[in-house]
């Protein structure tokens, strides 16, 4: 638990420090993880198989979330030629 | 066990930790998959065989898959061949490698040693996980192939979109044009009152 703690503690301070997107994405990554395996050590610790279950569905999350995010992503990078997520804070079309 | 446990978070942490303070996206990608692996050991030792596999082959072998594609395409530059040589310069492969080693020593201490691992905890195999996946979660595996098409959908959407945009900024173009030959086209919304009247 501690150490899920300590991999979501680093996701989120990569997410706060980076400014590129792909480090954003990245980061997003490391802190979804960081919670399927809080998942998985408490479905370990009380015997119970809801823990597993419950890192599936994040599984399909982090891929569904990680497939739009790229693709919005080269959609950025082809309209403003820069990965910098300050250069996406204009969001009017 | 617990020694292996203990070595494999250590890895993790360092990797992420590596991961968060790259510079150039593919070594942070190659931090990140050590990463991944260090925490699929992890799973392993803690008695989920079944989501280390899962975590090998999606997190490892997919996601890690988009995110390399990604940027590849994203570095399609003029500068391409002085950054790929100073990405290629020796000494960038050793950290990753040396994670990964240590990694693939642990994997083959716990197969050496033979027989089912004891774990921490209780052992919950995947028959049971199954079980209670297609049992009282089945509405959350409904929910998340509905999730898994919304994002294909969304995806598709977004990296079409480009042609899409060109198509309405033809069609803005034109109509500015007739508009400003004096055309008798009627623009939209100007039948309407308006709104400041």
């Amino acid at each position: 638990m501690l150490l899920a703690g300590i991999l979501f503690a680093l996701g989120l301070a990569g997410l706060l420090v980076r400014r590129n997107l792909i480090f954003t994405l990245m980061s997003i990554e490391v802190m979804l993880n960081a919670a399927g395996l809080g998942f998985i050590v408490a479905g370990s610790r009380w015997a119970q198989p809801d823990g597993q279950v419950m890192f599936i569905f994040i599984l399909a999350t982090a891929a569904a979330e990680v497939s739009v995010g790229l693709a919005l992503l080269l959609q950025l990078y082809h309209q403003d030629k820069s990965l910098d997520a300050d250069a996406a804070s204009r969001m009017r079309g | 066990m617990n020694a292996i446990f203990y070595v494999a978070a250590v890895i993790a942490i360092l990797a992420t930790v590596m991961v968060i303070t790259r510079l150039v996206a593919v070594h942070a990608l190659l931090y990140l998959i050590v990463s991944l692996l260090a925490v699929a050991v992890i799973f392993y030792t803690l008695g989920a065989p079944f989501i280390a596999a899962l975590e090998v082959i999606i997190y490892a072998g997919a996601i890690m898959v988009l995110f390399v594609f990604v940027v590849m395409m994203l570095n399609l530059g003029a500068k391409t061949n002085e950054t790929e040589r100073t990405w290629l310069r020796p000494g960038m492969w050793t950290g990753p490698c040396a994670l990964a080693a240590v990694l693939i020593a642990e994997v083959a201490y716990i197969l050496f040693q033979g027989g089912p691992i004891v774990q921490v905890g209780g052992a919950e195999e995947p028959k049971q996980v199954a079980i209670a996946l297609f049992g009282p979660y089945l509405i959350g595996v409904e929910l998340a192939s509905m999730l898994l098409l919304g994002a294909l959908v969304g995806a598709y959407h977004l990296s079409a979109r480009k042609r899409e945009r060109l198509e309405t900024q033809n069609v803005i173009d034109s109509d500015g044009t007739r508009n400003a030959s004096g055309g008798d086209l009627v623009r939209p919304g100007a039948g309407r009152p308006s709104r400041a009247a």
